[in-house]
């Protein structure tokens, strides 16, 4: 018991290791994975849009860039980018993998969020674009303003989801090779718990994850239940409820 | 209560329709005349191509060949957009805007397609909503509505375009019996102000009382017309006369 507790818990370690998770490792786990999302959700509709256009030639490069960002491992990605366009960005991004750690890891969310964001827009009847089209709206506003909304908020709880796998796939960043001040959360322990032979920092990086993904699973389950129950709107209080119920009755015609 | 707003309505003209949808035909050369301010019924087996002859005259169904005309010029190749401007459309699972509320669902259409501000739109919305009887439900969402209040909200959503011509695709088929009156009603008034309607129906009391002219369509055709009086009374084809002697 004493060494199961030492090789995990061993406070000394995780002491020694909190300061640096919490301002260097959470910052830049969080500003890695709030940033492909962003991203990665810009990027995905753009591909959802041309994934579902009737023309081949917008249909078709949509469908190849999600096989192959989907089909690939994050990390073979990752590299690829990281390593592969640091040579051709250098002079706009410098040495620092930074930036093509993000670009890499927004273009593999972006191909799972694009396939969400398709099934939820595909989900919206048909009904629902005929009824804007009937009123004089055109497609594309339409689309931006029936059909897409709707389709969005029956995915949320996959695109929430989407960002928690995210967050810890941000931890592959470190394959590439950060400065100590970009170190994110996993980098950080694994760094300690190399130097000290102790697994303890390890543990101490997954609270910090458990810390921010815990919260965002709850959040799919906030979502989900109130996307199936629905938000409570209250009637406003209306003086000429009577009169309504009247004309409802056919005693009034317009 | 009455609505006193003037109604500026159309005449709709259909020429020589065709569709098909694939090797299936489905109009196979309609011609159908509605005077300006006159309801018309169309009735006939399901199948018969009443709802796509609907969908011809908004275009969203787009012929292969034939014409339309609105107020005598023809639309057949204008701006879709403009002219679902000036013909409303209900449809029978009514279509309401799901994640928006019944006010929304009205003021969306005013304020993205006819460019109105929103205070203006509001007040359309609201003075719509209480023609149709629902002005308490403005602020809910749509699937708090019975099917029945649903429907009157897509109509009112319809009519706050201040449309020319208004089609009615089996606006009640989708309807619990009981509810059906109320919707029926609404469109016997819309027929008494003097709008152009087209109305596909399987109501034929509606047809009968409240239409000027009913038009039996069957196999892709317009088989015959006529008043109210002429086509439940004294039906001329065996076509007509056997698809009565099945609905009435």
């Amino acid at each position: 018991m004493d060494d199961f507790l030492n090789t995990f818990l061993n406070w000394e370690y995780i002491w020694q290791v909190f300061p640096d998770l919490l301002k260097t490792g959470l910052l830049n786990t969080l500003i890695l994975s709030s940033a492909s999302a962003v991203i990665g959700t810009v990027l995905g509709m753009i591909v959802a849009i041309m994934g579902l256009s009737t023309k081949p030639w917008f249909r078709w490069p949509a469908r190849i860039y999600t096989d192959i960002f989907r089909g690939l491992p994050a990390i073979l990605t990752i590299l690829l980018i990281g390593l592969g366009f640091s040579q051709i960005l250098r002079p706009i991004v410098g040495t620092n993998p930074y930036p093509l750690g993000i670009l890499a890891l927004s273009l593999i969310a972006s191909a799972y969020i694009g396939e969400i964001f398709r099934s939820g827009i595909q989900s919206v009847e048909k009904g629902q674009l005929e009824a804007a089209r009937a009123l004089g709206m055109s497609y594309s506003r339409a689309m931006l303003l029936v059909v897409i909304p709707q389709g969005v908020r029956r995915v949320l709880p996959a695109l929430v989801n989407q960002f928690i796998a995210l967050v810890k796939d941000s931890s592959l960043v470190y394959f590439l090779g950060l400065l100590t001040t970009q170190r994110e959360l996993f980098r950080i322990g694994q760094d300690l718990a190399a130097n000290s032979g102790n697994l303890s920092p390890l543990v101490a990086a997954g609270f910090f994850y458990l810390i921010i993904t815990v919260p965002l699973t709850h959040l799919v389950n906030y979502i989900d239940k109130r996307l199936r129950t629905g938000r409570k709107v209250r009637p406003e209080a209306d003086g000429h409820d009577e009169l309504d119920e009247l004309t409802a009755a056919g005693k009034v015609l317009p | 209560m009455t609505v006193v707003t003037p109604v500026r309505s159309s005449s709709v003209e259909l020429r020589d329709i065709h569709v098909s949808f694939g090797t299936l035909e489905v109009l196979r050369g309609v011609d159908l005349k509605v005077e300006k301010g006159r309801t018309t019924c169309v009735i006939g087996p399901s199948g018969s191509g009443k709802s796509t002859l609907l969908r011809c005259v908004n275009r969203l169904q787009e012929p292969d060949s034939g014409d339309l005309l609105l107020d005598g010029e023809s639309v057949i190749s204008s701006d879709p957009d403009r002219l679902r401007q000036r013909v409303g459309m209900v449809f029978q699972h009514f279509n309401l805007f799901g994640h928006r509320t019944v006010l929304d669902n009205i003021t969306l259409p005013l304020r993205s397609v006819k460019g109105i501000g929103k205070e203006e739109a509001v007040e359309i919305a609201r003075a719509r909503l209480a023609d149709v009887g629902l002005s308490d439900k403005a602020p809910y969402r749509p699937s708090a509505l019975s099917g029945g209040q649903q429907q009157r909200v897509a109509i009112a959503r319809a009519l706050a375009m201040d449309p020319e011509v208004m089609l009615f695709d089996e606006a009640t088929s989708a309807l619990d019996p009981e509810l059906v009156k109320g919707v029926l009603n609404l469109m016997a008034g819309l027929a008494k102000r003097g709008l152009t309607l087209i109305v596909v129906t399987h109501e034929m009391g509606f047809a009968r009382g409240v239409a000027d002219n009913v038009a039996f369509m069957d196999h892709g055709k317009v088989v015959e017309t006529g008043t109210p009086e002429a086509i439940f009374d004294a039906p001329q084809s065996p076509r007509l006369q056997r698809f009565l002697s099945q609905v009435l």
